[in-house]
């Protein structure tokens, strides 16, 4: 026994494991930038490197999770795509050659151009920036320079559903709203990428499911969310306005609709005046104040602003003129209830059979009306009258690009609005709520600066660039009633294009069309590769050279970007950037903040390692060249700069507006004031002492109803998130789009030219309508039969992750993605490769055969595909030898009409339109198969770039300390 | 030949719990894994050509998506997969050296790197490929079952969990001792009916698999129309005629 027992040891070594080793030496926490979720982290340093990144648990965002991307952070700031110092472009656009400069000549070149231009035609600026999180800063910068052309990435991600919310609800999807995810008893999702808003979206889902409450996921294509969905529907593309438009006939057609909050809440009541052939066709009846009217039961008309009057929904009222006003709600019925919108008639459109058009409405209108929730919480409505309990119905419905990216993508989202309005379900218990600082006037505030008027050199707009016009007169048109801005936002061309147009920049800048710019300046904005339509011609557009002259068509570029990006080599001056580990941010509620519907909340980043080479942070960078410009919000009276601490400094001190600043905690000198306050020393210091972010939870009383509730209105005044405590009226009918519509029809003073008048008049429907999208109605669709979509994977966001080592093993090569009944039909196999056509041009892509996606769509992952060379990757890496990107077929402009180019968007918003591509397969011979077509040329590095490493063995601090045998 | 420690009644048998139900297939348990151990009990976890054509490193977990059914009832299964921790694990039975073992006191499957030849002998006897070869030191790596957290004083007693156990988003993956019948994941194992990968090959994981739910159709009857209604648009607006709204 003794002998086996050895025997034992022998085969059964004991290893010694140190299971306490030391984790870290420090813990800092910051703010997540590997998406636009926004995480809460806590990155713990052990001998000065990463050790690992964790989500803080007490974060409002996050909750202490985190997702693939976010874990993989410490990748990111290994990246040998790192740009490490200032550069001068020396070759040609594209080539790749630089010099490399120090900082000084960098900002002297800067200054020097821009300089040039502010004192003599400021639009010739035009500033651009992508996902810079960071647009409260860079659109007052804009607005200090002078110029109109500003525009950050929302014009190609979003604006339909923010511009469709704001001027419906005074809130959106997504940024400005969400389910009431504790209580809703059926969710509804439409078209969400496996992003937006991530980990809240995931924890949520988690949260629905062990309640059992239902999740129906809307989306072609059934991956990521659609995956754990109760029931998924595989929508045809573009179809989804059509489809909720369905669900509101039938809704409508068994009075399952709550009456009695479209009373109290909405403009279902309104007049509207009829008189075909008037100016005022269309609009809200109003009395000598400039309010609405109401039709009371006796025939008389009242104040649709005051309390407790009674009126009717139905009816024929007769104005003080003799002439004929109805209800929204009346307008309403009649469009809705027509046959045109059965879900006989919509089915095969949508791709979706009837008799499961009919069960949604059924299980719509049975949760929301048998399920319905009572809170024993009182609250008063904003005409002060007590009530003893909040009542909701909960259906929730969530929505993100597969309803934006279309040409019909506001009037899509206005739908859904539209839905969720006639079920009583905006900001009520288990419904829809508004995420603070949210609602906001519907329709909203304020207009968009940058008219003629407003630009003159040496002076700053009145206002900031982007806005909301209410009618033809808030445009930024010419004398000539032509575009103003480069990228024709707020012109016929798109009149509430209320995030601009970046998609259209380059494009412009190219034809000079409305006219040349001097300077095009981008942050963070890939719009040479994965962020532009067109993009072999968008790369051709930045290369070209005026005969005549030899110079570029757009003179200069400026670009700055943390990491060696698609687009760094087509700037003349590169100024590079930290990553998001190494400087300071915050996230306003000046601009897109992290608030919750449980109340405001903001965050901040601060440096949690220090730059290892000679960048700096965009920030800082364009802080000092507004002072050194002298552009008045930057300087002092005395013309000292005003921040000379940088973007930290200017986070603590800048006041939009007295008492307002970027960050809303701890305001105060003393640091006890929330959302209003003088500016605060120690406010950073405040923030990082709580985690880096400052929330504000509400009280019970006003956690619903918030755009009627008097507590909660009157609390919003306070803090600065709104400026009067008046309800937010939900607008079912959107008397603004009437205004544009009359335009359309020849009536006002400012009126669309020929080319455009059909088009506005179209469009421009106060209530919501469904139209084929542009492309899918002008291109032949038996030649291009399915519909090609992209979607965004979870462990990647955007180009800049293929350069993280980590993220680009998951997914290193894009395939595309055939329905496998479609493919076999085709005689496709497994792995086959196809030429990939539409109407634009032709890609060479390998295949995949799926049975989760809708039969007329293909789709693939988005920003996978890479331009040879770019990002620090091997020249012969399977993101440029497999990867492809969609964006190579899809044009920016639409076939012309009328003989005028007109973007390929949507006409209310200019919202990019990149999810109505049709295209056809055809099977490329075996010679052709292995490599994926254009093969846009490698470009040279800047020589300061650190080489990539054969073999990565990251380990943070000494190795092996705690580990004994 | 590598033997295995004595079962012991009570034995502790420390594993995890992955609900396929609710996995999404964000990859968070794979990085967030991928990030603590490249600096932890067996890091590094080497990254070959990182930035180059195929690209392979060491990870510890890894998730598969397929797809399964056809109809309605088809699904997209997201699969993640790291060691399961086996109570008759061949990876280590099979080891000539002893490096690969099964500690007694909670069931953790690790490797002794200071004794492991890299023969590989291992990773051919695991039948689930969770195996993880480190061609760079030569040797074997895998699931630690992130033993310098689990048991780790330098943690917070809540952070005291694998990484990907923590970061889950949607909560899919739990962390307990399954060889206690009352303990949450036990408890959670029985009340989801979870079960073994591949059982029939008797290694007997302690790791359990929580199955996906069949997917719930609706149920409601159609909304049923008003019964005076004829069926036109106008006549069915005339029900609000007398409709009394009050703001």
């Amino acid at each position: 026994m003794i002998f086996l027992d050895h025997l034992r040891d022998y085969f059964s070594p004991r290893e010694v494991v140190n299971t306490s080793p030391r984790v870290s030496d420090q813990v800092k926490c910051t703010t997540c930038y590997m998406c636009a979720c926004r995480c809460g982290i806590k990155v713990h340093l052990r001998d000065g490197a990463i050790r690992y990144i964790e989500g803080n648990r007490d974060h409002p965002v996050n909750r202490g999770v985190i997702c693939g991307k976010g874990a993989a952070g410490i990748m990111q700031q290994a990246s040998p795509a790192k740009l490490t110092k200032p550069l001068r472009r020396v070759g040609e656009r594209g080539s790749g050659e630089f010099r490399e400069i120090e900082w000084d000549e960098a900002l002297a070149t800067a200054i020097d151009w821009l300089a040039a231009i502010r004192a003599t035609d400021p639009k010739k600026l035009a500033f651009f920036t992508g996902r810079a999180q960071s647009q409260s800063l860079t659109g007052y910068w804009a607005a200090q320079f002078g110029t109109p052309n500003f525009a950050a990435h929302g014009g190609f991600c979003s604006v339909n559903m923010a511009a469709a919310g704001m001027y419906t609800l005074g809130g959106s999807f997504w940024e400005f709203g969400e389910p009431d995810w504790a209580r809703t008893r059926l969710l509804v999702m439409f078209g969400v990428a496996e992003d937006h808003d991530s980990n809240p979206i995931k924890i949520a889902l988690s949260g629905l499911r062990r309640r059992g409450a239902k999740f129906v996921s809307v989306n072609p294509v059934r991956t990521g969310y659609s995956a754990i969905a109760d029931e998924w529907i595989g929508i045809r593309p573009g179809t989804d306005g059509l489809f909720v438009l369905s669900l509101v006939h039938e809704l409508l057609k068994a009075d399952r609709i709550d009456i009695d909050y479209l009373g109290r809440y909405t403009n279902a009541g309104w007049l509207v005046i009829q008189a075909p052939g008037a100016a005022d066709h269309g609009l809200f009846a109003r009395n000598e104040n400039g309010e609405p009217l109401l039709l009371e039961p006796s025939g008389s008309l009242a104040s649709g602003v005051a309390p407790g009057i009674s009126f009717r929904l139905i009816g024929d009222a007769v104005l003080p003129d003799g002439r004929r006003a109805v209800p929204v709600f009346q307008l309403v019925a009649e469009r809705y209830l027509d046959p045109s919108y059965a879900p006989e008639r919509v089915a095969e459109t949508c791709g979706i059979p009837a008799v499961t058009i009919r069960r949604v409405a059924a299980e719509m209108a049975r949760t929301a009306f048998e399920d319905e929730i009572e809170l024993a919480v009182p609250w008063t409505d904003w005409a002060g009258r007590r009530h003893q309990t909040m009542r909701g119905r909960p259906v929730s419905l969530h929505a993100m690009r597969g309803i934006s990216a279309h040409s019909n993508g506001f009037q899509t989202c206005r739908a859904l609005h539209l839905l969720q309005i006639l079920l009583g379900t905006i900001d009520v218990p288990g419904g829809w709520r508004y995420k603070s600082p949210h609602p906001k006037p519907a329709p909203p505030g304020p207009k968009p600066a940058g008219r003629p008027e407003h630009v003159a050199p040496g002076k700053p707009l009145p206002g900031i660039p982007l806005g909301y016009p209410l009618s033809p007169e808030d445009l930024i048109l010419d004398t000539e009633g032509e575009p103003f801005r480069i990228d024709k936002a707020f012109s016929w061309d798109a009149p509430i294009a209320a995030h601009g147009m970046m998609h259209m920049v380059i494009q412009n800048a190219w034809k000079a069309d409305p006219y040349p710019v001097d300077t095009l300046f981008m942050y963070m904005a890939n719009m040479a590769w994965n962020s532009a339509m067109n993009t072999a011609e968008t790369m051709r557009m930045l290369r070209d050279k005026d005969p005549a002259t030899g110079e570029y068509r757009i003179p200069r570029i400026i670009y700055s970007d943390a990491y060696y990006s698609e687009t760094v080599a087509y700037a003349d001056l590169v100024l590079p950037d930290t990553t998001y580990l190494e400087r300071w941010d915050c996230i306003s509620l000046l601009d897109r903040p992290i608030g919750s519907p449980d109340g405001p909340a903001d965050s901040i980043r601060q440096p949690v390692v220090t730059p290892d080479r000679d960048v700096r942070p965009f920030q800082d960078v364009l802080i000092e060249i507004g002072a050194r410009l002298d552009l008045p919000g930057f300087v002092t009276p005395e013309g000292e700069p005003r921040y000379p601490g940088g973007y930290a400094d200017y986070i603590v001190n800048h006041e939009r507006r007295p008492g307002v600043g970027p960050l809303a905690g701890w305001r105060g000198a003393d640091g006890e004031n929330a959302g209003r306050g003088a500016p605060n020393p120690h406010q950073l210091e405040r923030y990082i002492a709580n985690g880096c972010f400052w929330k504000h939870e509400l009280p019970e009383e006003q956690l619903y109803f918030k755009h009627a509730n008097k507590a909660y209105l009157e609390t919003a005044v306070r803090m600065g998130l709104i400026d009067n405590p008046a309800p937010i009226v939900l607008q079912l009918y959107v008397e603004p789009l009437q205004c544009f519509r009359l335009a359309g029809q020849g009536y006002g003073s400012v009126l669309p030219p020929s080319t455009h008048r059909e088009r506005i008049a179209t469009y421009f429907d106060p209530l919501p309508f469904w139209y084929m999208p542009f492309e899918e109605a002008r291109i032949d669709r038996t030649d291009f039969p399915l519909h090609a979509l992209t979607q965004r994977p979870m462990q990647m966001y955007h180009s800049w992750h293929s350069q993280n080592a980590w993220l680009r093993q998951i997914l290193g090569s894009n395939r595309l993605f055939v329905n496998r009944a479609v493919g076999r039909a085709m005689g496709l196999n497994e792995e086959d490769w196809v030429w990939l056509s539409s109407h634009r041009g032709r890609i060479r892509v390998p295949t995949k055969l799926m049975d989760g996606v809708n039969p007329d769509t293909v789709w693939t992952w988005n920003a996978i595909g890479k331009h040879a060379g770019a990002w620090n990757l091997d020249p012969d890496a399977p993101e440029f030898r497999k990867g492809f990107l969609l964006n190579h077929l899809i044009s920016e402009l639409l076939p012309p009409d009328r003989g005028y180019d007109f973007a390929n968007a949507d006409p209310i918003t200019g919202q990019a339109a990149w999810y109505d591509l049709r295209v056809r397969i055809d099977r490329a011979t075996p010679a052709e198969a292995d490599i994926a077509l254009p093969l846009p040329k490698t470009p040279a590095h800047p020589a300061s770039l650190r080489p990539p490493p054969a073999i990565l063995r990251y380990f943070a601090g000494a190795r092996h300390e705690g580990s004994a045998q | 030949m590598t033997s295995l420690p004595e079962p012991q009644l009570g034995q502790k048998k420390l594993g995890l719990v992955i609900d396929l139900d609710i996995c999404v297939g964000c990859h968070a348990c794979a990085t967030a894994c991928k990030e603590w151990n490249a600096s932890g009990h067996m890091g590094p976890l080497p990254d070959f050509s990182p930035y180059g054509d195929s690209a392979w490193g060491v990870w510890f977990n890894r998730i598969h998506s397929f797809e399964e059914g056809n109809g309605e009832g088809a699904r997209t299964i997201h699969f993640p997969k790291s060691c399961l921790h086996c109570e008759e694990p061949a990876c280590v039975t099979v080891c000539p050296t002893g490096a690969s073992y099964k500690r007694a006191e909670d069931g953790i499957v690790l490797v002794n790197e200071a004794i492991c030849i890299g023969c590989k002998l291992c990773s051919w006897a695991c039948p689930y490929g969770a195996r993880e070869f480190d061609a760079d030191e030569g040797v074997m790596k895998k699931c630690t079952l992130c033993i310098d957290r689990i048991y780790n004083e330098h943690l917070p007693p809540e952070d005291r969990q694998p990484a990907c156990v923590m970061v889950c988003p949607v909560n899919a993956r739990h962390f307990g001792d399954l060889g206690d019948p009352h303990s949450d994941v036990s408890e959670l194992v029985a009340r989801r009916v979870g079960g073994d990968l591949m059982p029939e090959l008797g290694y007997k994981p302690v790791n359990k698999y929580l199955p996906p739910r069949t997917a719930r159709m609706a149920t409601a009857a159609p909304v049923v129309p008003a019964p005076t209604d004829d069926g036109s648009a106008g006549d069915r607006m005339l029900r609000w005629v007398d409709r009394l709204l009050s703001r």
